[in-house]
């Protein structure tokens, strides 16, 4: 008999595919092109953390290791956090080593969540916050920061959203794709309203590293925040990682303790030789971080002011490797923005509406890209605008 | 003499890249073009700048050979790959500046830049005697740079991240 029915659920069935994906393939497809489009560091992985691995490789561990992580790796964690946030948690029970940030997303999600719940998303944001409370059953709903506050959630607009049934807040500083960095007395006037309302607050930290003007302020290190923080860290930005996916969560005890029952059942543990990768990056990896952020901060600073030279007014963003210029200017959707100077000059960007509705009429720029590129792609894009 | 942040950045710019435009890097340190002009200035008054120096890779020109500290390396050859291995284990540190199967009564030669003796007898010691193959090393110090600063004088590695990533 033929088959009559989709067999794929209704909440996959609702998830859209990222938008980013059609400017990948048409990218993809080109020769030529600058891309400004990647969402990771243009180093490579630091030869003594490679190297680590290898070792690890030859002398044979390449077995499971505990759920939550190798216990050398969990207290390196731990001394990281203490020494870089001044945030304490036990590598005993509060530290889970994950499969990238994404998994520590997902697995915080799902032990949170009963189906209905509502999880407030600050927009523009990660394209997966939304499609990962939606598969843990949650509702998201989404709040849009505003171009006119650098895109910085202003305390009020939790307020207006939140509802009895609202369980969560999902932060991100700095904030992939806007560079947003929020600072110590912002995140106060955050925690102020979450606590007032009983939310539990998931901090992506992602691009903690990489925060260039001011010491970083971590969410859990504001008065009373760690008891009601899921905090997200990991290996892939700051120590150019990103295909060893590996990352970590730092709760309290009753929250870990929920999802590494998750994590036991679904992942079993992260990858072992990535573990031991880690372990030199927290031991030895400090200068080469430093270097790279160093070096992501002037690239930075030229790109930026170089955007603002040509037209595209752009704020100078605290963190992260993303220029998120407006784009509104030329009277373009950002869309069509994107595509018009990926065809015509060749520079690949991702159009802001990706990243959520307040998005439309900006385009993140990565400068993770050499200084020649950057130049070249400056070039290309004041071409492109003067022909408008 | 001591240097503010910004002075120090210019110098440490100038030092991986001495043609870069001044337009360019007023931009990467948010000075004005003048404002860095001037600093560059009091900088090679200050004798602090010395010389704007090319880097030449030596080694791509016959009869130019110059080292910072050869180290002679035995090891013992794994079957299969022979040298191949331990070489690239050793080259692909990057305070090694190159690396040579030789004949006669040692394997390997490696030469090391360091920014003082101890570095390198780190190396020797914490690196390079404790691999497998690595039997015995010997160290002799000479006196030319290989790589300035962190320019390597090999090409870097093509982008081999995909075109467009969350």
């Amino acid at each position: 008999m033929q088959k009559t029915k989709t067999y794929v659920s209704d909440t996959v069935s609702r998830l859209q595919p990222s938008g980013i994906r059609r400017f990948f393939d048409l990218a993809a497809s080109m020769e030529g092109v600058i891309s400004l489009g990647v969402g990771e560091p243009d180093f490579i992985t630091p030869w003594s953390v490679r190297e680590a691995c290898i070792l690890s490789l030859e002398q044979g561990y390449t077995s499971y290791t505990a759920n939550a992580g190798l216990w050398e790796l969990r207290k390196e964690i731990s001394d990281y956090l203490a020494r870089r946030f001044e945030v304490l948690y036990d590598p005993a029970n509060e530290i889970i080593v994950t499969v990238g940030a994404s998994q520590a997303l997902d697995v915080s999600l799902r032990a949170i969540l009963n189906p209905g719940d509502e999880v407030i998303v600050v927009e523009p944001s990660f394209v997966s916050y939304a499609p990962l409370v939606a598969l843990a059953g949650g509702v998201p709903i989404s709040i849009q920061t505003s171009g006119k506050h650098q895109f910085k959630l202003q305390p009020e607009q939790i307020e207006q959203v939140v509802t009895p049934k609202t369980k969560a807040l999902i932060i991100c500083s700095p904030n992939n794709p806007t560079g947003t960095v929020l600072n110590r007395e912002e995140l106060a006037q955050i925690a102020r309203i979450v606590a007032k309302h009983d939310l539990l607050v998931i901090s992506d930290e992602i691009y903690a590293e990489l925060c260039y003007d001011e010491q970083y302020t971590s969410f859990p290190a504001i008065a009373h925040m760690r008891e009601r923080t899921i905090l997200i860290n990991g290996f892939s930005k700051g120590f150019a990682m990103t295909g060893w996916r590996l990352g970590f969560i730092a709760a309290p005890k009753d929250l870990a303790t929920a999802m590494l029952k998750i994590h036991q059942y679904t992942m079993m543990c992260a990858p072992t030789m990535a573990q031991y990768a880690a372990i030199e990056a927290l031991q030895n990896g400090a200068g080469d971080v430093e270097e790279m952020k160093k070096s992501y901060r002037q690239r930075r600073n030229f790109f930026v002011q170089s955007l603002n030279e040509i037209g595209l007014s752009c704020h100078m963003p605290g963190g992260a490797f993303y220029a998120f210029p407006s784009i509104q200017s030329t009277g373009m959707t950002s869309e069509k923005f994107a595509e018009r100077l990926l065809l015509e000059e060749k520079v690949a960007v991702v159009p802001g509406h990706v990243f959520g509705a307040s998005g439309e009429g900006y385009i993140r720029c990565s400068y993770a890209s050499s200084l020649e590129q950057l130049q070249e792609a400056i070039r290309r894009m004041k071409r492109f605008l003067e022909r408008l | 003499m001591k240097l503010s942040e910004k002075e120090l950045e210019i110098v440490e710019l100038l030092e991986k890249h001495a043609r870069l435009p001044i337009d360019t890097m007023a931009k990467m340190v948010s000075l004005s073009v003048s404002e860095v002009e001037h600093i560059i200035k009091k900088l090679e008054e200050a004798k602090v700048i010395v010389q704007y120096a090319t880097i030449v890779d030596w080694r791509k020109v016959d009869g130019h050979e110059g080292v910072t500290a050869m180290i002679d390396v035995k090891v013992t050859p794994k079957r299969g790959v022979g040298f191949d291995e331990v070489a690239e284990r050793i080259y692909r540190f990057p305070e090694v500046k190159s690396v040579y199967l030789m004949s006669g009564a040692y394997d390997l030669s490696v030469v090391i830049e360091g920014r003082s003796m101890s570095e390198i007898a780190h190396f020797v010691s914490e690196k390079l005697s404790t691999l497998d193959s690595v039997i015995s090393t010997t160290t002799h110090f000479i006196l030319k740079k290989y790589k300035h600063d962190g320019t390597v004088f090999e090409q870097g590695d093509q982008d081999r991240r995909i075109v467009v990533a969350p």
